[in-house]
């Protein structure tokens, strides 16, 4: 199939169609409201399941439902409804039911703006809501990752049962780009054997987020937790960038990671002996790659368009070997190469 | 190779849609692009733009700060450009609207009258694109011949009225750019011949 010019929230929503989504429930939020328009026109065409519901609340628990009957259920949102879907995320984690959200991040906190930023690193990586539990966190830096990565969630979300989020941000949302959709699947699935469907001539069957004996919930918890290890030791993806003779290595992710890329590329001819790791999963945080290149780096540098929340999970991952420095745009600005490139030549004439 | 451009106007003035004639025929040249549009209030009234990159090589930052060359359809976005763009660089400006007296010896600037330009295609809303033939004759980015073959490609169905009016618009700014070009020296930006 021949490039499109694609914006990326329209490429996110015809590649969360393509990947056989079922349903869609949301409330119109910038900067990614033209996903949920998309999908607001193809959805009915191919007879599928669009719903604008009446709150963002309104719209995870929409989509904890269909995902209890079997189906593929999205939503997609900005900041402020994705905090608003706190309370049904955890509640879906707890019942073991796949689910699919798309976080298109804007400056906060609060209403913050409706300008790019990468703020709500923690919220999405933490768990966000009440309760011990992680959500797998893809970040797209292209608008073709961004397909890519939302035909993954859908995947990762079906197989582990889990909450699958794609992390982008206004820049990705509303760039385009060249890029290729996948063809559109072959939707031949049966309803998995846990589902809600009715229970006639079977037995029924029982979803639930609670567990009132302690006995009970207990064992719930680590049964959640052997999964979330599971995925820990199999999912982590990122991608490293000249790191093998790094002195200087940048970690930064989704839109800031091709922005540091420009960067990179510049102080390398300056001859500046810099590499750069960029996840792909926030979560589960590819802790191991960071570890192993910053072992001969004398710096680290992490840029985010935040004051700082990944660069935690950086330290952890470079645990003392290398001292880490932090370059963050909070609020709606976006950091472009030149300021980078300023960081790492400071960086570069260091002892 | 990259080249950046960036292109500023009052929101209604084509700003978006003259970043897509760059976008959709650098792509249907196979090279690589990003199109990034301010989104936020300014599409309201205020001042709107349109960051695009082309280049022959995977883009890292859609956003630019310096761009190599610039689009001004008002005058905020003339006053708001002319320091930005990179030394060599080039200024295209509507100068039906932009009066101002340019300030740099570094860069080189190209006075269109789209506007009236374009009311002589008998269709003001293509000053956008008098502006796009001017700036891709100008910097030899992408060949005029491809821009003109591009909108006749990816203007859809609903708005087909509009191909003819923008193919002589894009033309029009070409030749002004190159009649202006005899009299000084070309741009050295990176151009894609493809």
């Amino acid at each position: 199939m021949a490039k499109e010019l694609l914006k990326g929230n329209i490429a996110i929503a015809e590649a969360a169609l393509r990947a056989g989504v079922d349903a869609y429930f949301g409330y119109p939020i910038t900067p990614q409201t033209e996903l949920l328009e998309h999908m607001s026109r193809r959805m009915p065409e191919l007879g599928r399941v669009f719903l604008q519901a009446e709150s963002e609340i309104a719209a995870i628990n929409m989509v904890y439902g269909a995902a209890c009957t079997g189906a593929w259920a999205m939503t997609s949102s900005s900041g402020p409804g994705i905090s608003l879907m706190q309370e049904g995320l955890s509640y879906i984690a707890l019942s073991d039911v796949p689910a699919v959200v798309v976080d298109i991040m804007r400056g906060g906190p609060g209403l913050g703006n409706i300008q790019p930023s990468q703020a709500d690193y923690n919220q999405l990586t933490r768990g966000g809501g009440h309760g011990d539990y992680r959500c797998i966190v893809l970040a797209p830096a292209t608008v073709q990752e961004a397909i890519d990565l939302t035909v993954l969630a859908f995947d990762l979300a079906d197989k582990y049962r889990t909450v699958a989020i794609l992390a982008g941000d206004g820049l990705i949302g509303q760039m385009m780009e060249p890029a290729q959709l996948p063809p559109m699947r072959e939707r031949s699935r049966t309803r998995p054997p846990w589902a809600l469907t009715g229970a006639r001539g079977r037995p029924p069957n029982s979803i639930a987020a609670f567990g009132l004996e302690a006995e009970t919930l207990e064992a719930m918890n680590w049964r959640l937790q052997a999964k979330l290890q599971r995925i820990r030791q199999t999912e982590v993806r990122c991608e490293t960038w000249l790191v093998d003779d790094a002195e200087i290595l940048v970690v930064a992710f989704g839109s800031v990671g091709r922005i540091a890329k420009t960067a990179v590329r510049e102080a390398r001819a300056h001859g500046i002996r810099v590499g750069l790791i960029r996840p792909i999963t926030l979560w589960p945080f590819p802790y191991k790659p960071i570890e192993q290149a910053a072992a001969h780096a004398r710096a680290v540098l992490v840029v985010e368009m935040n004051t700082g929340q990944m660069v935690d999970d950086v330290r952890m991952a470079v645990c003392g070997q290398a001292p880490v420095y932090f370059h963050g745009r909070p609020g709606g600005s976006v950091p472009v190469p030149e300021e980078i490139l300023e960081r790492i030549v400071e960086l570069s004439k260091e002892d | 190779m990259q080249v950046s451009v960036i292109i500023a106007g009052f929101g209604g003035q084509g700003v978006l849609f003259a970043g897509l004639m760059l976008a959709y025929a650098a792509m249907d040249r196979d090279l690589y692009v990003t199109w990034y549009p301010s989104y936020g209030p300014e599409m309201r009234g205020g001042t709107a733009s349109a960051t695009v990159v082309i280049g022959d090589e995977e883009i890292g930052s859609p956003v630019v700060l310096h761009p190599d060359a610039a689009i001004a359809l008002n005058i905020p976005s003339f006053r708001k450009y002319e320091p930005l763009v990179k030394p060599g660089g080039v200024l295209v400006y509507n100068s039906s609207l932009i009066f101002e007296i340019p300030e740099r010896t570094d860069i080189q600037y190209v006075a269109v009258p789209a506007n009236a330009i374009a009311a002589e295609i008998s269709d003001t809303r293509v000053a956008n694109a008098v502006t796009v033939g001017a700036l891709a004759a100008v910097t030899g980015m992408l060949p005029v011949e491809a821009l003109i073959e591009t909108v006749d490609r990816h203007i859809p169905a609903p708005r087909r009225a509009t191909v003819l009016p923008n193919q002589e618009a894009l033309e029009r700014g070409a030749q002004l750019a190159a009649e202006l070009l005899k009299q000084s020296s070309p741009s050295a930006l990176p151009h894609y011949e493809r």
